[in-house]
C-alpha cells in the first residue's frame, strides 16, 4: 500500500437517508447479484425504494438533483444490517459515495465498506438528528485525523470510528490483503500447529 | 498448546493467530474456506489480475446453492445468468482445483447445511464462507463467520482473513421447550429480546441445559440466525451431541484419529469459570410460538400476542413500527393470527434439514394445503432430499398439495425462480423478512418454524400450531 491511499479527509455534498435497520436487500436487492462483476451495480443502489418513491409520485433522496456528485450519505442507526453481500457497498462506493456517517453499521458491512475504499464513522442519535434536520447542512467535512465532522466555519463534532478503520485509513493500509500475505513464514507455523489440517479422512 | 481457561472463542482465536496486524486486528488463519456460486466470481478475477494462486485449495470446497432453480435442474438451466454463474464457478473451481460438490456430486445444497453434513464443519476450526449464515457452523463449536468478497479473495489469496477481536456473550436458556415450540421461536424470541443489532462486536455463546437438550440440527437452527441478532458468530460449546453427530461423516477422521479428534473437540469447550463479557438468561418455558410482523427479524410477538401500537411508543423507534406495520398491511394493536397466507416456504439454511421436514411433516399429515395456497418444500441439499424420500416425508407433502423441490437457498432469496408476486403474504421457515427479500418489493415475509408454516399451508392463515394435534 502506497502513500496516495492514505485517506485523511472526505469533503462533499450530502445525502440524507431516514430509518434505521437499512439492510442490504434493500441497498442491493438480490436479483442484482446475478453477475460475476461489481460493474454497474451503481444503477440498481436502492432500486426498489426510489422505485416506490416514483410509484407514489415522490422522489427518493438519490433521485434528487442535489444528490449529484454527493459524497457523503447520512444515516440512522444498524446501516447494512443482513447479507454480507459485498454488492451494497460497492454500489455506494461506484455511485460515489467515498464516506457513511451513521449511528452506528452492522459489522460485516463496515468490514467490507473498510476493504473497498469506503469510511464509515458514527455519531450519537442526537447529533445526527440535527445533522439530519437542519436543511442547511448541504456539504460536510470528515477528518479522520481529528476525528471530527464539520459544516466548515459554522459547526464541528466529533466522530467515532474502530481505531484499527482509523489507523488503515491513516497509514494507508487498508486493504489488508498485501499484509495478510506478507511474512508467510508467520502463518507456515500456524499451518504446522493445527493438528485437524493433517486429520486424514476417507474422501479429502 | 496447552489450553488455559477461558472461553472456546479465545481457545479458537488464539490457536489460530498469526499475528496481531499494526492496526490492531488480527490475522487470523481460516481452517476451512466454504464458497459458492454468488459471492466468489469478483473475487477469483481479482485474484487473477495480481496474478495470485489459491494458496490451500484444499481446505476450500465449494458447492452451488443460490442462484440454482429447484425444480428443473438439467444444464444449461433456462436463466441464462444462472448457467453463466455457475459456469464461472466451475472453471474456477477447475482452474484452482478445489473440489466442488454440484448437481452430479448427490450431496449438492446450500453450504450451511451441507459443510456440517460432509463432516467438513469440525469443533474448533476457524471456517469462513462470503455468506452471512456462515455462523450456523458455529454449532459445532467452531468459530465461523460471514466475510465479503474481498475478503473472500484475501482468503483465497493468503487463507487468512484481518478479524477485530469480538467480545463474547453467553445467553444462557434453560428448561424445557413447551409443546409446538422449536429452536426457531427460541432464536426469534433471543433476537426479539437483544435486538437486531444488540449483537454488534459480540460472539454470542449459547448454553443452558436446553441448548445441552437439543439436536445439532437444532443448534444449528439457533446460531444461523445470530447475524440477525447482529453478532456475526454464534457458537455453542462441543459436547457428546457433537461427537455422534461427526462420527462417520465423510470428512470427519476415522479410526483411532477419531477418538484422539474427539478429545480435541471437547478440550476446546468454554473452561468452567471462564469470562464473559455479558450473559443474558432466558427461561425456555416462557417461550411461544413466535412469528414476526415486521420487516426485520427482531419484530416479533407469540403468535397468540396482540401487535404493538406504534402510539404506545415514544423516541425513533415508533416510526420503524408504523412504517413496518404498514408495509406488512397489519393493523396497530391487532392480531398476526387469522391473517390469510398466499405462499407457505419451507427450506433454508435455517429450517430446511431433515428434522424440519420431519416436523412440518407431522403437522400436515392426513391435511391437505389451503385452496389459494402455494406450498412448496426445498430440501437444504440432495441428502436431506433423499433421506426424507426414504422415509415417505416426501409423499406426505406431495398427498398435501405441496411441491417437493429440488436442493438450494429458492425462496429465501428468490435468486431463482421462486419468488413472491405483488404484496403476497408469505409463511416462511426462513431468516429473513426484509422487504424484498423474496422476489417482490411489496411482498410480505412472516418467519416463523417448520412446523408453524405446515400448519399455516393447511389453515390458510397464520395460525398456532399448537392448535394442530400430531
Ligand atoms: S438459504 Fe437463504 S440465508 Fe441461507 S445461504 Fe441460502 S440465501 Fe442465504
Amino acid at each position: 500500500m502506497s502513500e496516495d491511499s492514505v485517506v485523511e479527509r472526505v469533503a462533499g455534498r450530502v445525502v440524507v437517508l431516514r430509518g434505521a435497520d437499512v439492510d442490504t436487500d434493500r441497498i442491493m436487492p438480490a436479483r442484482f447479484l446475478k453477475a460475476v462483476t461489481f460493474e454497474g451495480l451503481e444503477q440498481h443502489l436502492f432500486a426498489d425504494d426510489r422505485a416506490a418513491n416514483r410509484a407514489r409520485g415522490d422522489v427518493h433522496p438519490l433521485d434528487e438533483a442535489a444528490a449529484g456528485g454527493a459524497k457523503i450519505l447520512l444515516v440512522n442507526s444498524n446501516f447494512g444490517c443482513g447479507s454480507s453481500r459485498e454488492h451494497a457497498p460497492q454500489a455506494l462506493f461506484r455511485w460515489g459515495f467515498r464516506a457513511i456517517v451513521a449511528e452506528s453499521f452492522a459489522e460485516i458491512f463496515a468490514g467490507n465498506s473498510l476493504t473497498i475504499g469506503l469510511v464509515c464513522v458514527t455519531v450519537p442519535a442526537d447529533v445526527m438528528a440535527t445533522l439530519m434536520q437542519d436543511a442547511g447542512v448541504k456539504v460536510l467535512t470528515i477528518d479522520l485525523r481529528a476525528q471530527t465532522l464539520a459544516v466548515p466555519g459554522v459547526a464541528l463534532w466529533p466522530i467515532t470510528l474502530p481505531e484499527a478503520s482509523r489507523m488503515a485509513w491513516l497509514s494507508g493500509e487498508w486493504d489488508a490483503t498485501a499484509l495478510l500475505l506478507a511474512d508467510y513464514d508467520e502463518v507456515a507455523k500456524v499451518d504446522a500447529r493445527l493438528p485437524y489440517l493433517r486429520t486424514t479422512s476417507r474422501n479429502a | 498448546m496447552v489450553p488455559t481457561a477461558g472461553t472456546l472463542l479465545r481457545k479458537i482465536w488464539d490457536a489460530h493467530t498469526v499475528r496481531r496486524l499494526p492496526n490492531g486486528q488480527t490475522q487470523l488463519y481460516v481452517g476451512l474456506h466454504l464458497i459458492h456460486e454468488v459471492t466468489t466470481p469478483q473475487a477469483f478475477d481479482m485474484l487473477a489480475a495480481e496474478g495470485w494462486p489459491v494458496r490451500a485449495p484444499h481446505r476450500t470446497f465449494a458447492t452451488v446453492d443460490h442462484i440454482l432453480p429447484t425444480d428443473g435442474q438439467s444444464r444449461p438451466f433456462t436463466d441464462l445468468m444462472a448457467e453463466t454463474m455457475t459456469t464461472a464457478l466451475e472453471k474456477n473451481c477447475r482452474t484452482h482445483g478445489i473440489p466442488l460438490f454440484d448437481v452430479s456430486s448427490g450431496v449438492q445444497g446450500i453450504v450451511h447445511v451441507i459443510g456440517p453434513e460432509l463432516g467438513l464443519t469440525q469443533p474448533g476450526m476457524t471456517i469462513a464462507c462470503g455468506d452471512s449464515h456462515t455462523s450456523t457452523h458455529g454449532a459445532f463449536g467452531a468459530l465461523a463467520f460471514g466475510i465479503g468478497t474481498s475478503q473472500v479473495r484475501d482468503v483465497l489469496a493468503s487463507q487468512c482473513v484481518a478479524l477485530s477481536p469480538l467480545q463474547v456473550r453467553r445467553i444462557e436458556v434453560e428448561g424445557p421447550l413447551s409443546p409446538g415450540v422449536f429452536a426457531k421461536d427460541v432464536i426469534l424470541a433471543i433476537i426479539r429480546r437483544l435486538g437486531v443489532n444488540g449483537g454488534t462486536g459480540f460472539a454470542y455463546e449459547y448454553a443452558g441445559s436446553t441448548l445441552d437438550a437439543m439436536s445439532m440440527d437444532e443448534r444449528m437452527t439457533i446460531c444461523n440466525m445470530s447475524i440477525e441478532g447482529g453478532a456475526r458468530m454464534g457458537y455453542v460449546n462441543p459436547d457428546a451431541t457433537t461427537v455422534a453427530y461427526l462420527k462417520g461423516r465423510r470428512f470427519a477422521p476415522e479410526g483411532p484419529s477419531f477418538q484422539e479428534a474427539a478429545d480435541r473437540w471437547l478440550a476446546m469447550a468454554s473452561d468452567e469459570g471462564a469470562s464473559y463479557d455479558d450473559r443474558v438468561s432466558f427461561a425456555a418455558g416462557e417461550i411461544a410460538p413466535t412469528v414476526t410482523w415486521g420487516t426485520h427479524p427482531g419484530q416479533s410477538v407469540a403468535v397468540d400476542e396482540l401487535l404493538p401500537d406504534p402510539r404506545s411508543i415514544e423516541g425513533p423507534e415508533r416510526l420503524s413500527v408504523e412504517a413496518a406495520l404498514a408495509f406488512m398491511q397489519l393493523k396497530a394493536g391487532g392480531a398476526i393470527a387469522g391473517q390469510r397466507v398466499n405462499v407457505a416456504f419451507i427450506g433454508s439454511c435455517t429450517n430446511g434439514r431433515l428434522s424440519d421436514l420431519r416436523e412440518a411433516a407431522a403437522i400436515v399429515k392426513g391435511h391437505k394445503v389451503a385452496r389459494h395456497v402455494r406450498a412448496l418444500v426445498v430440501p437444504g441439499s440432495q441428502q436431506v432430499r433423499s433421506a426424507a424420500e426414504r422415509e415417505g416425508i416426501d409423499q406426505v407433502f406431495l398427498e398435501a398439495g405441496f411441491e417437493w423441490r429440488g436442493a438450494g437457498c429458492s425462496m429465501c432469496l428468490a435468486m431463482n425462480p421462486d419468488r413472491l408476486h405483488g404484496d403476497e403474504l408469505c409463511a416462511s421457515s426462513s431468516n429473513r423478512n426484509f422487504r424484498g427479500r423474496q422476489g417482490s418489493p411489496t411482498g410480505r415475509t412472516v418467519l416463523m418454524s417448520p412446523a408453524m408454516v405446515a400448519a399455516a399451508a393447511v389453515a390458510g392463515e397464520v395460525v398456532d400450531v399448537r392448535r394442530f394435534s400430531r
